[in-house]
């Protein structure tokens, strides 16, 4: 087919001898990988530490505050003297 | 826990050093044709393969079965397409070396005759990566192979685009 035959020939084209890879590649790779990885790891942490004050500091804040209780009106004034 | 991060972390460096040793060749290849320079000085393709490497290292706990040289080649051609649509369009265009076998042609065909014939990804996977239609994958392939067949049976002619003429 014509179509096979071109894909072919641009195939050769592209095929070269494959020259040796610098080692520098792998050690520069593992590097920033391990930077990357160390990262990740390190902005997990604080999340996890930061949800954990939010947690204790909204649950300290309920406690002292009972925001669940009704407050007493202030507007209307006591119904004495019927 | 230590310990068992600590395994963890040899067995990663093992695996990821027999994986480079046995695809870092054919992937710098890739890569210096993306970049379409000269086959022995080639930083801007060192630099894009080591970091889909390093890409590729901080994933590698979480690949779950995956083919590292799959992920490491996706992150390289999408790399690839940012970079360039920021840099090397335009003005400051560094200008592709003769000695490449793809220097007559765009950015945009390179990377996708590159996937396609070089690396054997198929049509509707390298449209998926790079977000085109398969019918747009095939007409960029298809005019990238005549541009190249026509500037390698008659050298001396000026290339369609005129874009890299051998200076």
């Amino acid at each position: 087919m014509r179509g096979n035959d071109r894909e072919a020939a641009v195939r050769r084209l592209m095929e070269q001898t494959p020259r040796p890879v610098p080692p520098e590649i792998h050690t520069e790779a593992v590097r920033r990988g391990g930077r990357m990885l160390r990262r990740r790891a390190l902005t997990r942490r604080v999340l996890w530490l930061l949800a954990f004050a939010a947690v204790v500091a909204f649950t300290v804040w309920a406690l002292t505050v009972h925001p669940w209780v009704e407050p007493p009106s202030d507007t209307t004034p006591p119904l004495t003297g019927w | 826990m230590r310990q068992r991060h600590a395994s963890q972390a040899t067995r990663r460096a093992r695996e990821f050093e027999a994986f480079v040793a046995g695809a870092a060749g054919r992937l710098l290849h890739a890569a210096t044709l993306l970049t379409a320079e000269a086959p022995d000085d080639n930083p801007r393709a060192r630099r894009l393969l080591t970091l889909s490497l390093a890409h590729t290292y901080a994933c590698w706990d979480r690949l779950r079965g995956e083919d590292p040289y799959d992920r490491t080649r996706q992150y390289l051609a999408a790399r690839f397409a940012r970079g360039a649509w920021h840099q090397y369009g335009g003005f400051g265009r560094s200008r592709p070396h003769p000695a490449s076998p793809l220097a007559p042609l765009t950015p945009q065909e390179r990377l996708i005759l590159v996937l396609r014939l070089y690396e054997g990804v198929g049509e509707e996977q390298t449209a998926a990566l790079l977000g085109l239609s398969a019918e747009r994958v095939r007409a960029v392939c298809h005019r990238a192979t005549t541009t190249l067949l026509h500037r390698s049976r008659n050298p001396g002619a000026a290339a369609p685009a005129a874009k890299a003429g051998p200076s």
